[in-house]
């Protein structure tokens, strides 16, 4: 409810069809692509015209806002755009943290036949016994599983066999297995990170360009030490744990789980790569830097979501 | 106003009754009340919930008309002009609380009464299949399939439907009377979901999992249900029958079914020939396969690959036998080991090898497919 | 900005980013999806019309069930709010344009794709989607065939399109309002899109994280859904409907927030309870989030949950109450005349409570043993989206279209039209109670004999409701082209609000200079 009459709405563009098309193409390309695992070149044509609108696109907002064609007001719905968008992201990882949840606490002791929730009744329920005796004899409800109820039944038949090692905690009894425990040091690093862009945000907010951009390099790369230490974990799961996609349900959801964040910090680090970019080039004012603001909560988004995940998946399992 | 609410009581007794009275059948309005203790406690649960729906229903709509009725414009009403009133809005949020916690307490008994599955006397264990359904009675040995027996020509209206249209089966579940049955329920595949009105039992058969159920009746008769949970081409054509016998005649049934079993096992080592063969698989064909590979064994593009000159069918036999006892895991297609017989499935297998151009000549007998098996 | 519509019919229809003609695109495709959906249900009712397999093959009754549910939810409904969204919130709260016209514009065209790819499946080699607009695992998965991947990528358009959609929705209530225009002066329509917004933003992305499972387990071997692997198919169920839930208050909420503005218009009488309806509304949102499992009570939960879902899924009848409670005495004493928007209002007030009514009796977890899956959750769920949204839906369009093209469409035939769809709806959704309480089940694509009358009038029920929809098809097109001019701004007598201030018809950019309220 500000200074009224001068909202500043935009000429037709060409841009939303554009990008409408690079999506619809992509998506039907997605589709052929995981259906024969090859034909690829659908989506990654959608990928370019997306790629290419949406670089013309945030490029017409940044002139629009260098040009002061941009109010307040409309500051202000590109700042409730970017929260709410960040909400949406919340409640996506939320879908995956519930299944996470809901398969540890209740599915896997049902399949091993024991009683859920202990809370009111700690008696096996008469499907989950005969889940233990008809299905998966030998199933015992532990987690991480290592072993899948298919492998607990079917042995070297199985068609889901569970990961030699999880990824979890090595636990307090030596140092050196602590120090060398990859998540730890993930964990630093994205803590660290978040604290060096909030230096760089107070940078900028007194006009301070130069710590600006330093801090805001080193965010960028510790970000991307961070997806290089993710990597190489998964790699290590790959070669060295069995701990892959189709071990079983705990591979499942680590990799989800693991996978998306690494996907969402991916995207972080390129939105501070470019506000980084942009500070480079003289963007950003002290009283004017949402494009890096945004960046910056979307980075506290994901570290946030880190914290989570390293206590849930790798520290209380 | 006495008039419209003579009007309104009038209609109000007529619903009620004609519910309250309806047979299961031809234009009927209401469900059954069932054969078992949970039958009937859930159909008076869904009566008295039902009449309290009519019941806000006559008060909530009743004003309503009058409303409509009374303050028309062309009748010359005018508008007043109030708004808000804390204590009728306070009234209406209260009076329906009340209402529902009313509801509660029924609501509540009933459902103990359903998951009430503990001490059960007889256990049988109901697997879904695409499309039929499977019935073991542990403990027992006894175990069985129960498909759909309506025909494909009465189906597509080549013939005039029968009376039991789509409720037959080849082998109906047989329980006793005065014992309390418990059903373990799974999928073997997608999920389904066994459905007996009369005993008000519908448990989901999920793949992987077990529910359970329970039904115990004193009234003997067949009791025929549905699978209620979209499962596929034919979720509609997987029919539940239940027969309920007295209990001896029970016992009786339980005797014969073992000593069936036990004159099978004398006729597998017997040497068929091609005619028998023939005529027994496309009878097997048509029960078990024709389903998804159609009559023609033609398949449906995408979906059920076709039999006509498939590498399997035309290939080594053995293979072919290994299809059908293994199933191909992760798709629709099932192990048929615990489903057909030996002979079914030699039956079958030469059946497929020497039709709609398939000319492969050679014979399938029940000893190679017990010897397959027993070289597992 | 002060130029009107582009002469370039590409230019303006394709390069929008005005509110209005991005309106336009979406309630023009939302119907599109209608008869689109509409067919495919006339195929259903068609094929069902008797016992046996007369027209289709059962395969194919399956993609049109499924492809009728998804259609009608997912491009019909929905959209149709979404378009009458953009025309009014800008106009009701004094904005000029949405918060983010660009983005609108890209949140609109992303339907056409994500539909494209939807329907093109009906042509692929094994067929569209066969597994119900609920898609459970693991018929959905590894029982599906493979274009169920392109479906996968469909419903993740879909959702990006209405999650955007939604932001900007929430961007222009909370931060276009003309001044004066505080929150609790919002019009009713304003306030449920807001809280219709909020649930959107909160539960497409799960939506997107369960074919994302899904995709997974297809694809790239995980166990999400199978319990072999330590996962369970019910998992599925269990993240579905905690979208699906809110869903269908995603679909009702607008349809209450159209219905409290025209009530009070026709009554000639501000709406009774104001305060109280915006609470009911973020009551009935808040309680969406934590009921989703009375979809569910045949999966044997234990019993604790099926008691909690139980209880908390009654709950929903008080605010709910309120809601029918303040448009009953809203009327009340008011000097009511019945064009047609307050026909299908008031046609809307009885026939969903009729169906809220049967909506309680599916949340007795003990009687729902004998409704789930049968007809009679069909019969209750098309008595709150039929009579429910598209009933208020046509209320609006016949509302509010003399306002927006300034021409008046034909009282005769709009009573017309609805006295069919009146008697149309009921004799085709009616039985349908009946024949689920006799023991038909959902997507049947045969049944037996037992239930042959009942079908039989279902069935010529939906070709009347079908010839219903059609008549006010040519009444709209007839309206835009040839209607009788309308030059009061306020076309209704009784109109309230920002939006009947401005001309008739309203010019093509409102308030660039904010409207100032007292
Ligand atoms: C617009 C959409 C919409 C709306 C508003 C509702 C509203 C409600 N629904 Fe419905 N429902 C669906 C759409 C909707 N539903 C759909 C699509 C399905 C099927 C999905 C599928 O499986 O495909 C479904 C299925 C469904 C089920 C699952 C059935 C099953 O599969 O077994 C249940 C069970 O509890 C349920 C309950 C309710 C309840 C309690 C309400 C309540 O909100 C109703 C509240 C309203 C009233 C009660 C009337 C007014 C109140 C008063 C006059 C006050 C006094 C009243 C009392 C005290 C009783 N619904
Ligand atoms: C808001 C959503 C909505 C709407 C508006 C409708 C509208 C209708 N639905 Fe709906 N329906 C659903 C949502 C909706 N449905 C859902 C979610 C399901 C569950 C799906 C599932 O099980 O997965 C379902 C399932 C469903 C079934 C059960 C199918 C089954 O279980 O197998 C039936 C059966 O009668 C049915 C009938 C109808 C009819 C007759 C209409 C009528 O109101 C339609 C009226 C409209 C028209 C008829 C269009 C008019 C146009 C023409 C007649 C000409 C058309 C021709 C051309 C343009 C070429 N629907
Ligand atoms: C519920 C559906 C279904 C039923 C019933 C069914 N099948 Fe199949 N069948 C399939 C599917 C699906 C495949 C494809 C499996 C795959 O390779 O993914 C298949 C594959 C086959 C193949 C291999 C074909 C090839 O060329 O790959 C043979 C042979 C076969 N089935 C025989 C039978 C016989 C004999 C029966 C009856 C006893 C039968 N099927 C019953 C679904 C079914
Ligand atoms: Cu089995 Cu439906
Ligand atoms: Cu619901």
């Amino acid at each position: 409810m500000t200074d009224q009459g001068s909202y500043y709405v935009p000429e037709q563009s060409k841009l939303p069809l554009g990008a409408a098309l690079g999506m619809g193409t992509m998506g039907f390309g997605a589709a052929m692509w995981v259906i024969d695992g090859q034909s690829a070149t659908v989506f990654f044509v959608g990928l370019a015209i997306l790629a290419i609108v949406m670089y013309k696109w945030w490029g017409i907002v940044i002139e629009e806002n260098m040009n002061g064609m941009v109010s307040n007001q409309l500051k202000h719905s590109y700042v409730l755009g970017m929260l709410w968008f960040i909400f949406s992201e919340v409640m996506f990882f939320a879908a995956f943290f519930g299944a996470l949840f809901y398969v540890r606490v209740l599915v896997n002791p049902w399949l091993g036949g024991e009683a859920a929730i202990t809370l009111f009744d700690d008696t096996p329920t008469d499907a989950s016994t005969a889940n233990a005796e008809l299905l998966y004899p030998g199933y015992e409800a532990t987690w991480p599983p290592l072993v899948t109820p298919d492998q607990a039944a079917n042995g070297e038949s199985a068609k889901f066999v569970g990961p030699d090692q999880a990824m979890s905690f090595p636990g307090f009894s030596s140092w050196q297995r602590i120090l060398a425990w990859l998540p730890l040091w993930n964990t630093i690093i994205l803590l660290t990170s978040s604290y060096t862009v909030n230096i760089a945000h107070h940078a900028i907010k007194e006009g301070d360009r130069k710590t600006f951009t330093r801090w805001l390099g080193i965010t960028v790369l510790l970000g991307i030490v961070f997806l290089f230490l993710q990597a190489e974990e998964y790699i290590e799961a790959y070669q060295h744990m069995g701990l892959t996609l189709d071990s079983g349900i705990y591979g499942t959801t680590f990799f989800l789980l693991t996978g998306f964040h690494g996907a969402h910090v991916t995207l972080g680090t390129i939105m501070l790569l470019v506000s980084f970019l942009r500070g480079l080039r003289g963007h950003f004012k002290d009283n004017d830097h949402f494009g890096f603001e945004a960046a910056a909560w979307y980075w506290h988004f994901v570290d946030v979501v880190w914290v989570g995940l390293f206590l849930i998946v790798y520290v209380f399992d | 106003m006495s008039r419209l609410f003579k009007i309104i009581a009038a209609i109000y007794t007529f619903l009620a009754t004609s519910f309250a009275s309806a047979e299961s059948g031809f234009w009927s309005l209401n469900m059954p009340r069932g054969v078992t203790e949970v039958s009937n406690a859930v159909y008076d649960v869904h009566m008295l919930m039902m009449y309290i729906c009519i019941a806000i229903g006559v008060v909530v709509f009743g004003f309503m008309f009058y409303v409509m009725f009374a303050h028309r414009k062309s009748r010359g009403a005018k508008a007043a002009n109030f708004h808000e009133n804390f204590t009728v809005e306070v009234i209406w949020t209260i009076v329906p609380a009340i209402i529902l916690l009313g509801m509660a307490f029924p609501a509540t008994t009933s459902l103990l009464k359903v998951y009430d599955t503990d001490n059960p006397d007889i256990d049988i264990k109901v697997t879904g299949y695409q499309w039929k359904w499977q019935y073991e009675y542990l403990g027992e040995d006894i175990k069985f399939m129960s498909e759909l027996r309506t025909s494909q020509d009465e189906q597509y209206g080549r013939v005039p439907k029968g009376e039991h249209y789509l409720r037959e089966v080849t082998q109906p579940l047989v329980i006793p009377t005065n014992k309390k049955v418990r059903f373990l329920i799974t999928g073997n595949d997608v999920i389904h979901s066994w459905w007996v009105p009369d005993f008000a039992v519908k448990k989901d058969a999920i793949p992987g999992l077990f529910t359970s159920a329970w039904a115990k009746t004193d009234q003997p008769g067949v009791y025929v249900g549905a699978c209620t949970e979209l499962c596929g081409k034919d979720h509609s054509r997987m029919p539940v029958v239940v027969e309920v016998k007295e209990e001896a005649d029970y016992y009786e049934w339980l005797a014969g079914k073992k000593a069936e079993a036990a004159l099978y096992a004398s006729t597998i080592g017997k040497d068929w020939s091609n005619d028998e063969l023939m005529q027994k698989g496309k009878e097997v064909y048509g029960i078990s396969c024709a389903g998804c590979h159609q009559a023609q064994g033609e398949g449906i593009a995408g979906i059920f690959p076709s039999l006509v000159g498939s590498s399997i069918v035309t290939g080594p036999i053995e293979d072919h036998i290994g299809i059908l006892i293994n199933g191909v895991a992760g798709s629709a297609m099932q192990s048929f080991a615990d489903q057909l017989s030996e002979v079914d499935i030699a039956a079958v297998i030469h059946y497929k090898r020497n039709s709609w151009g398939n000319d492969m000549n050679d014979i399938v007998q029940p000893l190679d497919v017990l010897n397959y098996k027993q070289s597992r | 900005m002060a130029h009107g519509p582009s002469e370039n019919f590409f230019t303006r229809w394709f390069f929008s980013t005005n509110h209005k003609d991005i309106g336009t695109l979406y309630l023009w495709f939302s119907f599109a999806m209608f008869l689109l959906g509409g067919a495919f249900a006339m195929i259903i009712r068609a094929e069902l019309f008797q016992p046996g397999m007369q027209l289709i093959k059962p395969e194919f009754f399956n993609q049109m069930t499924t492809m009728h549910g998804l259609v009608m939810v997912f491009g019909a409904i929905m959209p149709a709010f979404v378009g009458l969204a953009n025309w009014l919130i800008p106009m009701m709260i004094g904005a000029p344009d949405m918060a983010l016209p660009r983005m609108n514009n890209l949140s609109f065209w992303i339907l056409p794709f994500a539909f494209a790819i939807l329907v093109s499946t009906l042509f692929m080699e094994g067929g569209g989607p066969n597994f119900g607009w609920t898609f459970y695992a693991p018929l959905s998965t590894t029982y599906a065939p493979d274009t169920v991947n392109y479906f996968i990528f469909g419903v993740h358009l879909m959702g990006a399109s209405s999650i955007m959609g939604s932001i900007n929705i929430i961007a222009t209530v909370m931060n276009m309002r003309a001044p004066g225009m505080t929150y609790m002066k919002m019009p009713l329509f304003v306030w449920t899109w807001l809280i219709t917004a909020f649930l959107l933003v909160a539960v497409m992305p799960v939506l997107a994280g369960a074919v994302t499972m899904m995709l997974m387990d297809i694809n790239f071997g995980t166990s999400f859904f199978d319990a072999a692997g330590g996962g369970d198919p019910v998992l599925f169920q269990h993240v579905f409907w905690f979208f699906g839930h809110p869903e269908v208050y995603i679909i009702i909420l607008p349809a209450f927030g159209v219905v409290s503005q025209i009530i009070p218009t026709f009554s000639r009488k501000p709406l009774f309870g104001y305060s109280s309806m915006v609470y009911a509304t973020a009551a009935i949102a808040f309680l969406s989030f934590i009921v989703w499992a009375h979809h569910m009570f045949t999966v044997g939960m234990p019993i604790a949950g099926e008691l909690y879902f139980m209880y908390a899924t009654m709950l929903i009848a008080v605010p709910t109450g309120v809601k029918v409670f303040n448009w009953i005495t809203t009327m009340y004493k008011g000097s009511i005349t019945y064009e047609t928007p307050m026909l299908f209002c008031i046609a809307f007030v009885i026939l969903f409570t009729f169906g809220g009514f049967t909506g309680m009796m599916l949340s007795i977890a003990a009687a729902d043993t004998q409704y789930h899956d049968t007809y009679f959750v069909v019969a209750h769920f098309h008595y709150v989206m039929v009579a429910g949204a598209v009933f208020s839906g046509t209320a609006a369009i016949y509302y509010w279209l003399p306002k927006w093209c300034g021409r008046m469409y034909d009282e005769t035939m709009g009573k017309v039209q609805f006295w069919l769809a009146f008697i149309a709806f009921n004799i085709t959704f009616m039985p349908q109670h009946f024949l689920g309480l006799a023991g038909m089940p959902r997507r049947y694509s045969d049944y037996g004999l037992q239930f042959a009358d009942w079908n039989m009038v279902s069935s010529i029920g939906a070709f009347m409701y079908g010839g219903a929809q059609l008549l006010f098809l040519f009444n709209v097109i007839r309206t835009i082209g040839w209607g009788k001019p309308v030059e009061d701004p306020k076309v209704w007598e009784g109109a309230d609000g920002l939006e009947w201030t401005l001309p008739t018809p309203p010019p093509f950019h409102t308030f660039s200079t904010p409207p100032v309220l007292k």
